[in-house]
């Protein structure tokens, strides 16, 4: 099938990267809010998001990084979002994510915001 | 000569797996009706919407349910409408949170209708639950410059 999805994670320097591909809609978006949690519910509060290598997502994908930012934030961390291509971008910024989430160009400029914080 | 209205309709079963295919047959859609990209891409979004609204709301994830999308494109406009028979809800009658209110609540629901009210020119709902619930939305095509 086209646009297989796949999300995987990895950790270094205390970020957690999570990295998005294919699509996320309501049949997939179960599985990244899995990776999302494991990563809070192990004590990882600074994320980034990888999307570079994502091309569509849905309401239902977006709900998840208000699931959780907030509680990230609480607890001094926060979800950068980077790589966006312009069609999952627009999508974003509907409605209107860009003023909630730090969204970013690339995953090194996602790391320099977490350092610089 | 009005041009003739041309008729699609796609029927899955209720379940989230289809979203994909349901997105297939609208993007083809788009491409028969000459949308451009964006325009194409917006439609898919907000059919995807709706779809995966009726799958999991209207039917509660009951995958023997069917949803059909019936698409009609004339000169005009396409139009698109999916029906269900599950329990009717109409979203369109909801005033949607802020997003920040959203965030701060860890409430994710309402984006998807936020999403075609965006997307689209025209919706609206016609629902009788348990018999018959449709969500009828329309994207006007632009007239060549």
């Amino acid at each position: 099938m086209a646009n297989p999805f796949s999300v995987q994670t990895s950790i270094d320097e205390g970020i957690s990267l999570i990295t998005l591909e294919g699509f996320v809609d309501a049949y997939t978006a179960p599985e990244f809010e899995t990776a999302m949690q494991a990563q809070v519910d192990a004590g990882h509060h600074r994320i980034i998001v990888n999307c570079d290598r994502l091309h569509y997502i849905s309401s239902a994908g977006l709900g998840v990084f208000m699931s959780f930012v907030e509680e990230v934030r609480e607890r001094g961390g926060d979800i950068k979002i980077c790589g966006l291509i312009p069609k999952v971008r627009h999508t974003f910024e509907i409605l209107g994510f860009q003023e909630i989430f730090d969204l970013v160009e690339n995953e090194a400029q996602a790391r320099q915001r977490f350092q610089a914080a | 000569m009005a041009a003739i209205a041309k008729k699609f309709t796609l029927e899955v079963p209720s379940s989230t797996e289809n979203l994909v295919l349901i997105r297939d047959f609208v993007t083809r859609i788009g491409q028969q009706a000459h949308l451009d990209e964006e325009e194409i891409s917006n439609l898919e979004l907000a059919v995807d919407e709706a779809c995966a609204n009726v799958i999991e709301h209207a039917y509660g994830l009951d995958s023997r349910q069917e949803v059909i999308i019936q698409a009609i494109c004339d000169e005009e406009a396409v139009r698109i409408s999916v029906i269900d028979t599950g329990k009717g809800f109409d979203p369109t009658g909801v005033t949607p949170a802020s997003i920040d209110t959203l965030v701060t609540e860890r409430r994710s629901g309402g984006l998807g209708i936020r999403l075609i009210k965006a997307l689209m020119d025209e919706v609206s709902y016609q629902i009788q639950p348990g018999q018959k619930n449709e969500l009828h939305m329309i994207k006007r095509l632009r007239k060549p410059a």
